[in-house]
């Protein structure tokens, strides 16, 4: 049952990514971007990752997605006139990806990743256990994270403001 | 629950959604959509990170993916302001446009 449910996932995760990379409209390539990040929420919960399937739907489909619809449609962009590469760099770009996961795929064969075969406890992803992780071992880079948001909020600001000349 | 799924499938997804985010930034002119496409890659390695830490029991793999999200919403918003001021100026996000530095 949830080998078919992966599957489905996976294959819907897939699509999804690929129709981002190869539709013609902005505005559509944003809507197939949220799909896509909603199957990964769902791989999530698969993997007993509860806590990061709920902040992924909040930060992604509801936060950064909202932004990037908000741009596509602020800079009207929403036409399909947009130039494209020609076509023998569309082939290499192509190719190289491909051979870019054949070279992985390659690499995965030859390591050994089966020593984590065990059937996962279903409470490491608690919201507990992962927040008790962030407030003793990992407090420090916690806290850099809120300067570093701080900062990208004054940066964002600065940079997207009109100029008064 | 998910003992009945390989790892090796959580690998070769994640590798394989990777490659579409690189194919992605090779192959559109457009700088909203390249965005977007190192998004996606991003969210790759946050699922191989997540799959790592639910086989090897051990949940730093989802407090790393957590700092991950952190840096990918301020890149995107500082990305995206970026953009915004760069269209004010040549009325475009295509690429090619921006081809000043060549010289």
């Amino acid at each position: 049952m949830t080998q078919y449910l992966f599957y489905l996932l996976a294959a819907l995760s897939v699509i999804s990514a690929l129709l981002v990379v190869f539709s013609k409209v902005p505005m559509y390539s944003v809507l197939w971007l949220v799909v896509c990040f909603f199957t990964i929420a769902g791989h999530y919960i698969i993997l007993n990752a509860q806590f990061l399937a709920i902040v992924h739907i909040i930060v992604y489909a509801g936060a950064i997605m909202v932004l990037f619809l908000f741009v596509v449609m602020l800079l009207n962009l929403n036409k399909e006139n947009e130039q494209h590469k020609n076509n023998w760099i569309r082939f290499a770009a192509v190719v190289s990806g491909g051979i870019l996961f054949l070279t992985l795929i390659a690499a995965m064969r030859s390591t050994e990743v089966l020593a984590y075969n065990l059937p996962p406890k279903s409470e490491i992803g608690f919201v507990q256990n992962v927040g008790m992780k962030l407030f003793t071992d990992f407090v420090l880079p916690f806290e850099i994270s809120s300067i570093l948001f701080l900062s990208a909020m004054i940066g964002a600001v600065v940079l997207a403001k009109k100029d008064k000349n | 629950m998910i003992e009945t799924i390989p790892q090796h499938g959580y690998l070769l997804l994640s590798t394989f959604l990777f490659c579409i985010g690189v194919i992605g930034v090779l192959f559109r002119r457009n700088a909203i959509i390249i965005l977007m496409c190192v998004e996606l890659m991003l969210n790759a390695v946050n699922l191989l990170l997540v799959s790592f830490s639910a086989y090897s029991q051990n949940s730093d793999g989802q407090v790393f993916v957590f700092f991950i999200m952190v840096v990918a919403a301020a890149e995107v918003a500082v990305g995206l302001a970026l953009l915004v001021s760069i269209y004010r100026n040549v009325m475009s996000t295509d690429i090619n446009v921006l081809s000043k530095l060549k010289g």
